[in-house]
C-alpha cells in the first residue's frame, strides 16, 4: 500500500478538502498520518478551522472511529483513535533546514539569508523551491523512530494543480540533471526514488465537468509518461440525478395536464390554464430541463473517467459547504469506498 | 452579526458592462480571480461583446479550454493575436485573440534585448531553459509582459487580459515586483563578481564571507550548476535594466485610468472571501477596480414558490402516489401513467437543449431501460424536489453575496447566470456576454 498520497486536480475542484479528508480516512485505529501543504496558502488551517499553522508538525485532528463511532467512543473502547498531524511547508525554512542538515551552517545560513540568497533560491529559481518541498515530504515519508518504525503511517500532500503536478514531482530529475554531482544531486536522486516507487500514489480530484475531466485525463497521461505512479480518481461534488431526460420528454409532450392536476392536488393552486399551478409548470420544466442536460453531461464525463481504468471514489456535494463535520463525513465516505 | 443581515444594506450598485465596454476611454480590462471561477470565459465573452459593439478588441487568454480555443481559432501557440472569425463586424468592430506562450514570450524578451551572440548564450543556458519553461510565477510575469507588448503595438483600442490560474489571485500583481527585488538584490552581485562588492576597507570581512559563500554554494549546487547560474546572470545583466523598466511601466499601466479590473468570483464562500481580499489589495495598490463579476449564479422562474412549500407538496404527492400504487395490482402499476402519450418521444423542441444533447434523429429512450414510466404525480414530485434544491442554492448564493456586499458596498456587481453546460463556442460566449450586460433589476421573476 502507498504511504505517500499526492492529491492533485484542477484548481478549485477540492484538492485541499479531499487531501484533508484522506488524511483523516487513513488514520484508522492508532495510525498516524501527516497532512502537508506546499503552496503557502494555509488551506489546511482553513479546512480544520484553526489558526494559521507554523512551520512545524503538529497534531491537528483525531480521526473518526470505525463505523461512525466518535473518537471519544474509540478511546473509551480501549482502541486508540488515529491522529492527523499537519505541516505547512515553508520553502525558505526548508532550505535553511537543509543547509543545516548538510553543512551545519549556523551563522553562514543567516548570512545567506541576509544576502538574499534564500530569496533567490526560493523565488527566482522556483525549481529549487519545488525540490525543497518534495524533499521535505519525502523526508517525512522515510522518517523512522528509535524502534525503527515509521513515524507516519501515511503522508498526504495537498499538491499543486494538474497543470503543474508532473513538473513539480519531476523537478528532482531536472535538478539531478542540472547539478551533475554533489549533495544536491544525490538528494534529488533519493527523492526521485521515493516518488517513482509504488510507495507513492498520485490521486486526481475532479468534478463531472468538461474541463476538469479533460485536465485529469491529460494529467494522468503526463504522469504516466514521466513514470510517476498514478493512484485513483476522486470525483468530487457529485449530485444525485432526480430526473433523466427521458422523464422530461414525457413531461414536455403529454403530461402537462396531469402534472398541473398533481400540483394543484398538492395545494399549489388552480390547474386550469392561467391557474397558479398551471403557471408553475413552465418554469419548473425549464429547471428540470437544465438539470437533465447537466445529468446527461455528467454521465458522459463519468464514462470518460471510467475509461481511464483507474479506481474511482465519489464524494457528494455537501449542500451547506464543508465545515468540520462535513469533512469527517467525507473522510468516512472515503474509508467506506476504500482502500485508497 | 450585521453582515448576515442583508436588510441593513442597500443592494450593491449594478456594474454596467456595456457602458464600460462602449467607453472609448476604457483601454484595458483585466479579468482576475481565484482558480476555475470563469476568468477565461468572462474575458473571451467580453471580447466578443466589445467587438460586436464596435470596438477593435484583442483578448489575451491564458490556458483556455481546448474546445474554446479551437472555436476561436487560437489553438496554435504562436504567440501572436489572430482575428477571430464569426464575430459580427457590422458595427465596425473586430476581435483578435491569442493564447499566451510563456516560454516564447520569455525568449522574445531575450532576443529583443541582447545582441545575437549574447541572446544565443542565454537561450542555450540550461538554467535559463528550466526557468523559462515555467515554474510558478513566470507565467504571471510573462502575462504582464505580453500585455505591455500588446499595448505598445497600439493596434487595438481595447485589450482584455485573462490572468493565470494562480495559487492566489494576487500572484500576477506580485510576480513582477518579485522579479524587481531580485534584480536589485545583493546576491546577484555576489554571484557575478564577489570582488567588486568588497572594495572599501570596511567591507573586507564581508568579502571574506562572500568567498566562503560562493565556496559553499559551489559545494552545494555542484560547481557546474553554479557556473551555469553565473553565466546566466552575467548574460542577462545587460537586459536587467530593460526588464525592470518594463515591469515598472506595466505596473503603471495597470494603475492608469484607462484600465479596469474585473474581479470574477463564484457565489461561494471561499471564492468571495478571496474576492474581498483582492478588492482590498487593488485599492492598496491604487489599481482601478470596475466591479465584481459573479459567475454561475442560479435563478428561478418560480422564485415565489419556497423550498419548504415545494418539498411539502412533493411529499404529499409521493404519499398519495404510494397509496394508489398499493391499491393497484402489481402488473398494472404502469397503467397509472394514464395521461402519458403511449409512443412518447419525438425530438423535443427548443433549439438549445436539443442541440446539446440529442445525437441525430435516433429515437431517445423514454426512460432508462427496465424502469417503469413515471406517473404524473411522481413527475410533479420530482419537479418540486428539483425546485426546492434550486431555491436552497439560490438562498445560499444570496447570503454569500450579501455578505460580500456588506463588506464592500461600494463595489458594483454584475451577475452571469449558470448555464447548464460548458461554454465552448462563440454562441456560448455571446450568451454569457448578454447575461453579463443584463440589468439585474429587470431579471427578477415578474411576480
Ligand atoms: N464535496 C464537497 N461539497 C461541498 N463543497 C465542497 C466539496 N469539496 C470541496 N468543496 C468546497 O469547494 C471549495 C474549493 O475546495 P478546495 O479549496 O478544497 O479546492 P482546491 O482544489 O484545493 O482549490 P485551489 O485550487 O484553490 O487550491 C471550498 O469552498 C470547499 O469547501
Ligand atoms: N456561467 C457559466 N455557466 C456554465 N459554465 C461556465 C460558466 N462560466 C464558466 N463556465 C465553465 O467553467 C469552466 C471554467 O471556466 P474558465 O476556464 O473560464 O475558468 P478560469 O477562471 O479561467 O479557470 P482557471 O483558473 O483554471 O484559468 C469552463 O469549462 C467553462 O466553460
Ligand atoms: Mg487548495
Ligand atoms: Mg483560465
Amino acid at each position: 500500500m502507498s504511504r505517500l498520497h499526492v492529491v492533485s486536480g484542477k484548481g478549485g475542484t477540492g484538492k485541499t478538502t479531499v487531501a484533508a479528508a484522506l488524511a483523516l480516512a487513513l488514520a484508522t485505529e492508532g495510525r498516524r498520518t501527516l497532512l502537508v501543504e506546499v503552496e503557502g496558502r494555509q488551506g489546511i488551517a482553513q479546512v480544520f478551522e484553526t489558526e494559521a499553522l507554523p512551520y512545524e508538525e503538529r497534531k491537528i485532528a483525531v480521526a473518526p472511529g470505525p463505523d461512525g463511532a466518535s473518537a471519544g467512543d474509540a478511546a473509551r473502547g480501549g482502541r486508540r483513535p488515529g491522529e492527523v498531524h499537519a505541516l505547512a511547508i515553508d520553502a525558505e525554512r526548508a532550505l535553511l533546514d537543509y543547509l543545516q542538515m548538510f553543512y551545519k551552517l549556523g551563522s553562514a545560513g543567516r548570512a545567506l539569508k541576509k544576502l538574499g540568497a534564500i530569496d533567490f533560491a526560493t523565488t527566482i529559481a522556483p525549481g529549487l523551491r519545488d525540490v525543497l518541498l518534495t524533499g521535505k515530504a519525502c523526508e517525512a515519508v522515510r522518517r523512522k523512530d528509535k524502534q525503527g518504525r515509521y513515524v507516519y503511517d501515511a503522508v498526504v500532500m495537498d499538491a499543486p494543480p494538474t497543470g503543474r503536478i508532473t513538473r513539480f514531482l519531476n523537478v528532482n530529475d531536472e535538478v539531478a540533471g542540472l547539478a551533475k554531482m554533489g549533495p544536491i544531486h544525490n538528494q534529488a536522486q533519493a527523492v526521485m526514488r521515493v516518488l517513482k516507487s509504488p510507495e507513492t500514489a498520485v490521486h486526481m480530484v475532479t468534478l463531472l465537468e468538461e474541463m476538469p475531466v479533460q485536465e485529469t485525463a491529460d494529467g494522468i497521461a503526463e504522469l504516466r509518461a514521466a513514470g510517476l505512479p498514478v493512484g485513483g480518481v476522486v470525483i468530487n461534488m457529485t449530485r444525485p440525478a432526480v430526473l433523466g431526460t427521458g422523464d422530461l420528454d414525457i413531461a414536455a409532450r403529454g403530461a402537462r395536464a396531469g402534472v398541473a392536476k398533481a400540483l394543484s392536488q398538492a395545494g399549489l393552486g388552480g390547474a386550469r390554464r392561467g391557474g397558479l399551478a398551471e403557471r408553475l409548470i413552465d418554469p419548473l420544466l425549464e429547471q428540470a430541463r437544465e438539470h437533465a442536460e447537466r445529468v446527461d453531461l455528467e454521465r458522459a464525463e463519468h464514462a470518460e473517467l471510467t475509461a481511464l481504468g483507474l479506481p474511482t471514489y465519489e464524494l457528494e456535494l455537501l449542500p451547506e459547504g464543508v465545515d468540520l463535520a462535513g469533512l469527517y463525513r467525507l473522510a468516512r465516505e472515503l474509508r467506506r469506498q476504500g482502500p485508497i | 452579526m450585521t453582515a448576515d443581515d442583508p436588510t441593513l444594506d442597500a443592494p450593491a450598485p449594478w456594474l454596467e458592462v456595456d457602458a464600460l465596454l462602449d467607453d472609448p476611454g476604457t483601454r484595458i480590462v483585466v479579468c482576475c480571480g481565484s482558480g476555475g471561477v470563469g476568468k477565461t470565459t468572462t474575458a473571451a465573452a467580453l471580447g466578443v461583446r466589445a467587438a460586436e459593439r464596435g470596438r477593435r478588441a484583442v483578448v489575451l487568454t491564458i490556458d483556455p479550454a481546448r474546445r474554446l480555443a479551437q472555436s476561436m481559432g487560437i489553438s496554435e501557440l504562436d504567440n501572436v493575436p489572430r482575428q477571430v472569425k464569426g464575430v459580427d463586424g457590422a458595427s465596425g468592430g473586430e476581435l483578435h485573440a491569442m493564447m499566451l506562450d510563456m516560454k516564447r514570450t520569455f525568449d522574445e524578451i531575450v532576443e529583443g534585448h541582447a545582441d545575437a551572440a549574447r541572446a544565443r548564450a542565454i537561450l542555450e543556458n540550461p538554467f535559463y531553459q528550466s526557468l523559462s519553461a515555467g515554474f510558478a510565477g513566470t507565467q504571471e510575469y510573462m502575462a504582464m509582459e505580453k500585455l505591455g507588448q500588446l499595448r505598445a503595438r497600439d493596434e487595438w483600442d481595447l485589450i482584455i487580459v485573462d490572468t493565470p490560474p494562480s495559487r492566489s489571485a494576487l500572484d500576477f500583481l506580485d510576480a513582477p515586483k518579485r522579479l524587481g527585488s531580485f534584480l536589485d538584490g545583493k546576491f546577484i552581485r555576489v554571484l557575478m563578481a564577489p570582488a567588486k562588492v568588497g572594495g572599501r576597507a570596511g567591507m573586507k570581512f564581508l568579502n571574506a564571507g562572500m568567498s566562503m559563500m560562493t565556496g559553499t554554494l559551489s559545494k552545494l549546487m555542484g560547481g557546474q550548476l553554479l557556473r551555469d547560474v553565473q553565466t546566466f546572470v552575467a548574460a542577462m545583466d545587460t537586459m536587467f535594466g530593460g526588464f525592470r523598466t518594463r515591469a515598472d511601466a506595466t505596473y503603471r499601466l495597470l494603475q492608469a485610468p484607462g484600465t479596469a479590473f474585473l474581479v470574477v468570483a463564484a457565489p461561494e464562500r471561499d471564492a468571495l472571501r478571496e474576492a474581498a481580499y483582492f478588492v482590498e489589495r487593488l485599492a492598496a495598490e491604487r489599481m482601478p477596480l470596475a466591479g465584481l463579476v459573479l459567475n454561475r449564479v442560479h435563478g428561478s422562474g418560480a422564485a415565489k414558490l419556497s423550498a419548504e412549500r415545494a418539498l411539502a407538496a412533493a411529499e404529499a404527492l409521493t404519499d398519495c402516489a404510494e397509496e394508489e400504487a398499493a391499491d393497484i395490482p402489481l402488473g398494472a402499476a404502469a397503467g397509472a401513467a394514464e395521461n402519458l402519450e403511449p409512443d412518447g418521444i419525438v425530438d423535443h423542441d427548443g433549439g438549445k437543449a436539443a442541440s446539446g444533447t440529442a445525437d441525430g434523429p435516433s429515437p431517445a429512450p423514454a426512460a432508462p431501460a427496465g424502469h417503469p414510466p413515471v406517473s404524473a404525480e411522481q413527475l410533479a414530485a420530482g419537479l418540486l424536489r428539483l425546485h426546492a434544491e434550486r431555491m436552497q442554492v439560490l438562498a445560499r448564493e444570496r447570503r454569500t453575496r450579501d455578505r460580500f456586499t456588506a463588506l464592500h458596498p461600494e463595489v458594483p456587481v454584475a451577475e452571469i447566470a449558470a448555464l447548464p453546460g460548458d461554454v465552448h463556442d462563440l454562441d456560448g460566449l455571446r450568451l454569457i456576454g448578454a447575461r453579463l450586460a443584463l440589468d439585474p433589476t429587470h431579471t427578477d421573476a415578474p411576480d
